[in-house]
């Protein structure tokens, strides 16, 4: 039937076995960048979105015009075990009409005799309200030094997006609550 | 074998026939195998050998649960040289010893009987071919199992962090296996799954090239046993999910001794991608060990009917369907991660849908019984058991699918009960099912049917005493993984213990009925199972000749899809 000597065909079907296997490895380290992409885009697990101060001004006009619910945001602070630091939000919560710009304030305070430099993770609790939660300025964004015994206030601008106000799944939304979690960065 | 088919036939049979039983040395026949039977029986070997090193660790464990407090962890932990022990290390112990019971019994005792053992020896046998495709591939893929064993063992010895050993659980899971766990234990845990992933991955490549180019003239993939069928199956869900246990499990060790942070939050990285990554592997992996049961299971239940098992086409294609879905349910393990509720939604409709063609298979090994002229021989008393049983576990499965249920249900010994329906009577029994109907065609011995039997009903009832109560007391609340509970838990685990004994005492009449087969057995004929055993494994003798199949024989076209003795193979059997 076949023409090809058997130890041919046989290298073929192997090789291209052994293809899929590489591939599919191949896709298991594609998995963290894809990971990484696809909770950004889709606000997966909380991911917050970033904006521009223009994308505030239209969110603003179009919460505006749709006559807007207002919205109870929670605030939430926490250290990894490694950071000498005492971290709070100074209002724990807020209220805040959907599509306005709102401002909250962090404190953090080293404890320490030694400088300190942390990072700040985040994410927002309900999840589905991780694509509607747009921060114009974090701390979180950049590095944070803080000098022994140094106490500074950390701001966050943000918004919750209008789009919310017809999603289905934030009708009954009451509350969203914005975590940080500080990490020392390494070395420091 | 560089040899084509038409060499085969350009020489004269007797040729072969000469040469058909002529086996090297004791060294290089054992350590330097090529050949499938013998690699099938090293495999079987082994996990026998793995199978009461895991056992003997879950008798450990239901001597320390059989009543609430911590009885002898603590003496264990300084039998493994781990100093006087202490609260934590007492619990550190334990979290050793679920790992090494998870990862003993899925990589190095269900794995090789069933792919390595029972495919090895079987799959060339039942397609007419002479041995494996690769035939020296397949020796390595034993060894790297066996040292991927070794380097498990090692870790049991070595710090992981509280104690000695790693206890990450056999999901691994970040950041208990990183930052969590200092010390080389989980190191050598970590690469022993490496090393049995690779040799499953060779394996599987080998399995796949065999099936599709060795198969005997005439004997078309729609005219495959169904126990190749499960094999092949099998063979792609391991070719196609190991890679991404060996990139995740790869992430583990960078992250832990090199400084990247995949699944570090202080690093940018994300904890709950592992899970992903961990389950995108590891529910395949849980039909990699059932599939290959099922396969066992269509051979029996036709042979012990005798008749064509019912509906063969749509028991192979449920086979493939159930590896295909497997690959798209995986976060149904990961319900309390934070799912929002319409992935959820999906997880559990994806999962619930698995229930048809596993439907399909069980009312079709009934359909094949009806009518049947049944003959209730060990191997279709341990296929009924399994038939039952294994549907037990996929009732509970459907339960634990809905996403709302199993927030309530999720790391309880209710899942513990499930997926011990579904392995430890699913998968196990399917195993001792084709033991039984194998064992005098590997070895010329008849085992005891007697023994057999009372070995499976001991088996039977040892194993219901041992998880039916864990329904109870997950649904009450029983949380997986620790070794002390509430008083108020304590009257079904007492049960559950005294189970484990039952069933122990079965294992006994086992390994008694393998010495007396060796000893006192009768010698088996070729086709001992008579008229209803029709693959092509029954044309040889008993045990088959070391070379099989010099001339491939034919699969006539006039013959049913079941009937695979059509042209009477001119192999060495049908010689004598």
């Amino acid at each position: 039937m076949a023409s090809a000597p058997l130890a041919r065909r046989n290298l073929r079907v192997g090789l291209l076995a052994a293809l899929a296997a590489l591939a599919m490895l191949g896709l298991g380290f594609a998995a963290v960048p894809l990971y990484r992409l696809f909770c950004q885009v889709t606000g997966f697990g909380g991911t917050t979105q970033r904006a521009t101060l223009a994308d505030a001004d239209l969110a603003a006009q179009i919460a505006g015009s749709a006559g807007g619910r207002v919205i109870s945001i929670r605030f939430d602070a926490n250290l990894a075990n490694d950071v000498p630091w005492s971290f709070r939000p100074r209002q724990v919560t807020d209220r805040v009409a959907i599509g306005e710009r709102d401002m909250a304030v962090f404190e953090a305070h080293n404890l320490s005799d030694q400088p300190v430099t942390g990072t700040a993770t985040f994410n927002v609790e309900p999840e589905q309200a991780g694509r509607y939660f747009n921060k114009i300025q974090c701390f979180c964004f950049t590095e944070q030094t803080l000098q022994p015994g140094q106490s500074v206030a950390m701001p966050v601008l943000y918004y919750v997006d209008p789009a919310a106000l017809s999603d289905p799944l934030m009708r009954d939304v009451e509350q969203i609550t914005l975590s940080y979690t500080f990490h020392r960065q390494a070395g420091s | 074998m560089a040899t084509t088919a038409d060499t085969f036939q350009a020489h004269p049979d007797e040729h072969f026939d000469h040469d058909a039983d002529h086996k090297p040395g004791f060294f290089a026949r054992w350590f330097m195998s090529t050949n499938h039977k013998d690699i099938g029986t090293l495999y079987l070997l082994f996990a026998v050998f793995a199978g009461i090193v895991g056992g003997a660790i879950s008798g450990i464990m239901r001597m320390e649960l059989q009543e609430p407090g911590i009885q002898y962890l603590g003496w264990w932990v300084e039998f493994i040289g781990g100093g006087p022990s202490d609260f934590d290390k007492a619990g550190h112990m334990w979290n050793v010893l679920i790992t090494a019971h998870g990862l003993i019994m899925v990589f190095f005792m269900v794995m090789p009987a069933m792919i390595g053992g029972f495919g090895n020896w079987f799959v060339p046998l039942m397609i007419g071919a002479p041995d494996m495709a690769f035939p020296r591939m397949n020796n390595v893929s034993f060894w790297l199992t066996a040292a991927g064993f070794v380097s498990l063992m090692i870790s049991a010895f070595v710090p992981g962090g509280t104690g000695l050993g790693a206890g990450t659980g056999w999901t691994v899971y970040a950041p208990l296996s990183t930052s969590g766990s200092v010390g080389p234990a989980v190191d050598f845990a970590i690469f022993s799954l490496h090393l049995a992933g690779a040799g499953s991955i060779l394996g599987a490549t080998n399995f796949i090239t065999t099936i599709f180019n060795m198969r005997a003239p005439g004997m078309t993939l729609h005219k495959m046993p169904l126990f190749v069928w499960s094999v092949l199956v099998t063979a792609f869900l391991l070719l196609l999910s190991l890679p991404v246990l060996a990139a995740a499990i790869t992430m583990l060790i960078t992250d832990r001794n090199f400084g990247t942070t995949f699944f570090d939050p202080a690093g940018g990285g994300d904890p709950v991608l592992y899970q992903h990554l961990f389950w995108f592997f590891g529910h395949p992996e849980v039909y990699i060990m059932i599939l290959p049961g099922f396969g066992i299971i269509s051979q029996i239940v036709a042979t012990f009917s005798r008749k064509p098992v019912f509906g063969y086409l749509g028991m192979a294609y449920a086979m493939v369907a159930i590896g295909v879905i497997g690959f798209v349910v995986w976060a149904h393990h990961m319900y309390t991660t934070g799912l929002d509720v319409n992935t959820k939604m999906y997880f559990t409709a994806a999962t619930m849908v698995i229930a048809v063609p596993t439907g399909i298979k069980i009312f079709s090994w009934i359909a094949t019984m009806w009518g049947g002229s049944l003959e209730f021989k060990s191997p279709l008393v341990w296929a009924l058991g399994f038939i039952f049983l294994f549907t037990v576990g996929g009732v509970t499965g459907v339960v634990l699918a809905n996403g709302g249920v199993d927030d309530n249900l999720h790391d309880t010994y209710y899942v513990v009960a499930h997926f011990h329906y579904v392995l430890s009577m699913g998968a196990v029994f399917s195993i001792f099912a084709g033991l039984y109907y194998w064992f005098p065609k590997m070895t010329g011995r008849w085992h005891s049917e007697l023994l057999a039997h009372i070995h499976f009903w001991l088996f039977f009832i040892g194993v219901n005493v041992i998880f039916f109560p864990m329904h109870f007391l997950g649904m009450n609340g029983m949380a997986r993984r620790y070794p002390d509970y509430t008083p108020a838990f304590a009257y079904w685990n007492e049960i559950a213990s005294i189970g484990y004994w039952i069933m122990a005492a079965s294992m006994v009449v086992f390994f008694v009925n393998v010495t007396w087969a060796f000893l006192a057995g009768r010698r088996a004929e070729g086709n001992y199972w008579g008229a209803g055993a029709t693959t092509l494994e029954w044309s040889l003798s008993s045990p088959p000749p070391f070379h099989q199949f010099s001339t491939l024989p034919v699969i006539e076209d006039h013959h049913s899809h079941h009937n695979h003795i059509g042209g009477r193979p001119s192999g060495p059997a049908a010689a004598h």
